[in-house]
């Protein structure tokens, strides 16, 4: 049976990782490759690396972040961040990452998925979607440029066309919930998995175990994305785990310890 | 027998080749990434990773001169490995797009049956259904990583080494003389994945193919645990 995904998200600025609520008081934790190796050793099932590196010219210092870790861990790899052409996503792909992340790029340019998919195959194409509460409570918006900006655009329709575009997995953050810990929107998350075939990804707002359990069991998400609470070891991916498998989900059990 | 493989992966423009170039240096080859048929002739495998659809694949082989090198090197029972899309390509054709494939082995690749969700993307179990050395040390039921909507459907069922079940079941490791098939991305499986690749690579020192060069016992786990 398919298992239900843990995925730790790393932010990455100028090749490091950083920490802090979302773009605002970075502080330095260390280097991407070590702290993927980490992740992968604890039972992580994949990666996700968004950087958040605000000079196109430097780039490269993200690709070789990209292909140190490709070399030394050996579950998949998800880069989002500032990837605006097939172009960039051929150069994300070929430096290691499995799947690229589209999420502003794609709001301002929906053929973009379409052009990445034909290239690449949808499985590459992961079109992250940031979405807010409306304050009517007239369903979500999505929001673009690291949440910063309102779009008028509804999530959930913009996760249906993204889908009929070519995306093989959505990656759907509550800005609402992100850096809260409050527990994840699963409202939102129920109302985009209903209404797609593809994999759904969980994001924003994870606090503990029962959080990631609710994120599948009520949103319908096929994996679930943490950062900080992996980050600050407040808690380890194995006992997220051990909860989930414990509610009846089917989770992988990590080998890599025995290694 | 050789004491490293010198392994030939075949680049065709599809996406990540360091990840498989760097677990196969782990366990042990000497890997060459070629993207034309001078590129294979020292080897002594043939890996064909890739993902993604069949048409723009095999039209990217064919501009690179590689589909004849590749049907050669399989008819003439040397070791060969495909991956996901590399598996697909082997047999007849694709009803995701029509296309012909090489042929190699009879079979079409198929759409997944009732799939809850599609893509097929993450962990999942791979059940032994045949002993076979490319899976030696392997629990059975391990979970590998898949990316993919379409699986292969072989007309020997002789060949079908594991299944994965998405909905309905679908073959995850095929074998056939010195030619062996995986749907997952062992390079992306962590340490199952890796010990996948390892028996492949001892399998080609060892000459522990059948119909691999030189070849005339059965296949035997070269390094059973």
């Amino acid at each position: 049976m398919l298992r239900r995904r843990v995925i730790p998200c790393l932010d990455v600025a100028d090749g490091r990782v950083v920490k802090g609520t979302r773009f605002v008081d970075l502080v330095d934790e260390g280097d991407p490759a070590e702290l993927a190796a980490r992740y992968a050793a604890e039972g992580a099932d994949e990666l996700v690396f968004l950087d958040i590196t605000a000079a196109p010219e430097r780039r490269a210092t993200l690709l070789d972040v990209v292909e140190r870790t490709a070399r030394n861990v050996f579950i998949p790899l998800t880069v989002g961040g500032g990837v605006r052409s097939v172009d960039e996503m051929r150069a994300v792909l070929r430096a290691g990452a499995d799947k690229v992340g589209l999420n502003t790029a794609a709001v301002a340019d929906p053929d973009l998925v379409a052009r990445c998919a034909a290239r690449f195959g949808r499985q590459a194409v992961v079109v992250s979607i940031d979405a807010r509460a409306r304050p009517d409570g007239g369903g979500w918006e999505v929001v673009v440029r690291g949440g910063r900006d309102g779009t008028g655009i509804d999530a959930v329709a913009w996760a249906v066309s993204a889908v009929e575009l070519g995306a093989g997995e959505l990656l759907v953050t509550s800005i609402d919930r992100d850096g809260t810990r409050s527990g994840f929107d699963t409202d939102l998350l129920r109302a985009i998995s209903d209404r797609v075939q593809v994999p759904v990804i969980a994001s924003g707002g994870a606090g503990g175990p029962a959080d990631f359990v609710a994120a599948i069991v009520d949103g319908g998400a096929d994996a679930v994305l943490a950062a900080s609470i992996f980050h600050r070891r407040i808690h380890a991916i194995g006992e997220v785990k051990a909860a989930m498998a414990a509610a009846g989900l089917p989770v992988r059990a990590s080998r890599e310890a025995a290694a | 027998m050789t004491d490293r493989a010198r392994v030939a992966v075949v680049d065709y423009g599809a996406g990540n080749l360091v990840s498989i170039r760097r677990a196969l240096e782990t366990v042990g080859a000497d890997v060459e990434i070629v993207a034309g048929s001078e590129g294979i002739a020292t080897a002594n495998a043939l890996v064909v990773p890739g993902v993604g659809a069949a048409a723009p694949a095999m039209a990217r082989l064919e501009g690179q001169g590689l589909v004849e090198p590749i049907r050669a090197w399989i008819e003439a029972g040397r070791p060969f490995l495909g991956i996901c899309l590399g598996l697909q390509l082997l047999y007849d054709g694709s009803d995701e797009d029509g296309a012909a494939t090489l042929g190699v082995l009879a079979g079409r690749t198929v759409a997944l049956e009732d799939p809850p969700t599609l893509p097929h993307i993450g962990w999942n179990q791979v059940e032994r259904r045949r002993d076979h050395p490319i899976l030696a040390g392997v629990p059975d039921g391990a979970d590998l990583y898949f990316v993919h909507s379409y699986a292969v459907a072989p007309a020997d069922p002789e060949t079908v080494i594991a299944e994965t079940t998405h909905g309905g079941p679908f073959p995850s490791v095929v074998a056939h003389r010195a030619t062996v098939g995986v749907q997952f991305h062992p390079e992306r499986s962590g340490v199952d994945g890796l010990r996948v690749l390892a028996n492949f690579v001892d399998l080609v020192v060892s000459d522990g193919l059948p119909a691999g060069r030189g070849a005339e016992q059965p296949a035997t786990a070269s390094r059973a645990s």
